[in-house]
């Protein structure tokens, strides 16, 4: 097909042209650019600084800081914190993902699994509650993956409130120590928060809940 | 000002500077912006006791994939291929605006949602959906607002930061039928959510920039704070991602370093609110088709240009605009296309092959600032400088060029930089004429340099550089 002509001369031209700008003829083998690439200069942090108390008072400080609300509770009691959160905003009918641990469940909520549901069934809950992969401390971010209890994309996107469980031993200090974690599963669909939508598009004045949920409450359980 | 900021038709730098110099609104809306993420940042920043060390692994990081750049975009488009995702290769604007109506078309929607992307403003893809009868929404509320308002982007980051709430209210109240909307930012926002909403859960194809490609895991990046940009990954049906092929990361690993200095730079968050990675297509999750435009569009000139490669290392943070002290005159529209401020007047005439070059390297002091806030170390005076030589090579006045060069060599250490400032000072003292208000000229200067003062006189130096007295003026919060 001539466009399938066209494309594949446009991709050869493009290489042609970096290899000329770079001066050279060929393409490069690959154990050359893995060393080239090894030896960038990483003296930054990689590691974690703080007691591990500091660093979860840190996320909680950080998260905080980007309007989240955050709970520490000990393991057995994430349910009850989870209906008095629930009960707290006025929420009744959640969408869950697949695997979310049934024992973070309390009585008297509706809990609807998400098998596909459309966006505009999304649209329609009162919120959305997941688990997490991990939390960086020092920029408050929580990352989620496409993994049993934290679900497809869409399902924490769409609803306007989202209740998102963290474990203790999955917190982080930093971005280096996150991406280290995340580097097994790094073909998964993923998505970083950090506190809930927000923009200052308007005046620089930071103002919560464009799109995404408005409203990010945090359980970090011990 | 409908239509597209295009480097080829707008004035030069200085006529419309000169204009936007008397919009005293819009001058003040831009300092207020600038002024309030610089403070940001400089707070971010300052947290970070490693930040010289994340800003030089930035620049080894992106100056070692612009080396092995063919190397890396056959490594991404592998692994994207076998995500399930096709990649395609573009030349220029116009083979990529191809590309995108032809899949658009394909995707069986006459309408797509738009993430915010400098790349498509770039090729000016817009105009280009609108004439295949695609129409195109932008879901960044900057972007809305500039769609709206029929208005042009002034900033890479906020693209709208030139309008204040009482011209958002206008263009919304007009363009949204809302007579009624009020103007605290939440409720301009509210309306934005409720106009974009009905978009994000109908429209079944969504068209994206990237912030970085990871030739790794042939996955993509995005970098943002509404969450727009997730409603556009994760709904429809087909998403189509525009890239320069500059965008490229050689691994995952390396969005250690750049989600640290990307968001502070930019914003002056730690974290920008959201960023999105995913690769190919994934059947319970996103799209069901995705395709990746790899478009040159002049990158490889700019690499091939030793002096001026290192242009290709800016991953859009804006910092440098924020730091400018002629952008922040002026604002964005003087700049004549989408990359305003220091990068775009580095970046737009080598993108445009030397058109308006004429101006836009001149629309800088040479102070600095931009260098210093850089998070991957871009000397962009130092490329202004080889660009001017340029620009008078061209012109074919040698003995300015041979001046440039040399200032081209000071530039390029900043220790080099200041001792040349305080050097200056000293040996300029016998050439100085005080006029009548006690400001020294200096007439001519001795040797070669002798041609640049024939047509123009020198002030004489400050007795503080201008940098300096910047600096100072920032720390006394003025
Ligand atoms: S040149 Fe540097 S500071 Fe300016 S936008 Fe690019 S990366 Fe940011």
């Amino acid at each position: 097909m001539a466009s399938e002509v066209m494309a594949s001369s446009a991709k050869a031209e493009i290489l042609r042209r970096i290899r000329a700008a770079n001066g050279r003829a060929s393409s490069l083998d690959a154990g050359g650019v893995e060393a080239e690439w090894t030896s960038v200069e990483r003296e930054y942090r990689r590691g974690t600084s703080r007691e591990r108390e500091a660093v979860l008072e840190l996320l909680e400080d950080r998260l905080r800081d980007y309007d989240a609300h955050v709970v520490r509770v000990a393991n057995t009691g994430v349910a009850a914190t989870v209906a008095k959160i629930l009960s707290g905003r006025g929420k009744k009918r959640m969408v869950v993902p697949e695997g979310v641990a049934a024992e973070w469940l309390p009585a008297g909520f509706e809990f609807v699994m998400d098998a596909g549901l459309s966006a505009t069934e999304l649209d329609g809950f009162d919120g959305v509650m997941t688990g997490s992969t991990l939390a960086i401390a020092e920029t408050g971010t929580v990352v989620l993956q496409n993994v049993a209890g934290q679900g497809r994309r869409a399902v924490t996107l769409v609803p306007d409130y989202h209740l998102c469980v963290v474990r203790v031993q999955d917190v982080v200090e930093t971005v280096p120590e996150a991406m280290a974690r995340l580097q097994q599963t790094a073909g998964l669909t993923t998505t970083f928060f950090s506190g809930p939508s927000a923009t200052a598009d308007i005046e620089m004045t930071r103002i919560k809940g464009v799109h995404g949920p408005r409203f990010l409450d945090v359980v970090l359980v011990a | 000002m409908s239509g597209v900021l295009d480097p080829r038709t707008s004035p030069p730098f200085p006529i419309v500077a000169k204009t936007m110099l008397g919009d005293s609104q819009l001058r003040k809306n831009v300092r207020h912006a600038t002024d309030v993420i610089q403070t940001k940042r400089a707070r971010v920043v300052g947290e970070m006791p490693d930040w010289q060390a994340l800003r030089e692994a930035g620049r080894q990081i992106r100056s070692h994939t612009m080396e092995n750049l063919d190397f890396y975009l056959e490594e991404l488009e592998r692994n994207c291929t076998r995500a399930g995702g096709v990649v395609h290769w573009a030349r220029d604007a116009e083979e990529a605006r191809q590309i995108v109506v032809a899949l658009v078309k394909e995707s069986g929607s006459d309408e797509v949602i738009k993430i915010k992307s400098m790349t498509t403003e770039e090729i000016h893809l817009n105009p280009a959906l609108e004439a295949a009868g695609i129409h195109p929404y932008e879901t960044d509320l900057a972007e809305l607002i500039i769609q709206l308002g029929e208005d042009w982007p002034s900033h890479i980051v906020v693209p709208a930061l030139h309008k204040n709430r009482q011209q958002i209210r206008e263009i919304f109240q007009k363009k949204m039928n809302l007579p009624e909307l009020g103007e605290r930012p939440q409720d301009l926002a509210d309306a934005a959510r409720m106009f974009l909403r009905e978009k994000f859960l109908r429209v079944k194809t969504g068209l994206s920039g990237a912030n970085f490609l990871i030739a790794e895991t042939g996955g993509v990046c995005i970098i943002e704070s509404e969450g727009n940009g997730r409603m556009c990954l994760t709904l429809p049906e087909t998403l189509i991602t525009v890239a320069g092929i500059d965008k490229v990361l050689p691994r995952y690993q390396d969005l250690e370093v750049v989600l640290q200095l990307v968001p502070r730079s930019a914003t002056g968050e730690r974290m920008n609110p959201y960023n999105s990675i995913w690769t190919g297509v994934n059947a319970k999750d996103g799209p069901r088709n995705f395709h990746v435009v790899l478009m040159d569009n002049a990158r490889t000139e700019i690499l091939a240009d030793e002096e001026a490669r290192q242009t290709l290392n800016c991953v859009r943070c804006g910092a440098c605009q924020n730091a400018c002290p002629v952008y922040r005159q002026t604002g964005g529209h003087a700049y004549g296309s989408v990359y305003a401020g220091p990068i775009g007047a580095i970046l737009t005439p080598q993108l445009q092959e030397m058109h308006h070059a004429q101006s836009l390297p001149y629309a800088s002091s040479l102070c600095g600032a931009c260098y210093e806030v850089c998070p991957v170390k871009i000397n962009i005076p130092e490329v202004l400088i080889h660009l001017r030589n340029k620009v008078v090579e061209q012109k074919g006045v040698s003995a300015e060029a041979l001046a440039m060069k040399m200032m081209g060599m000071v530039f390029m250490s900043e220790r080099r930089f200041r001792a040349a400032q305080r050097m200056g000072r000293m040996a300029e003292v016998p050439l100085v004429r005080k006029d009548g208000q006690g400001v020294g000229w200096i007439g001519w200067l001795p040797g070669m340099l002798g041609g640049w003062t024939q047509v123009r006189d020198l002030q004489e130096m400050p007795k503080e550089t201008f940098r300096d007295w910047w600096e100072k003026r920032g720390k006394d919060g003025k």
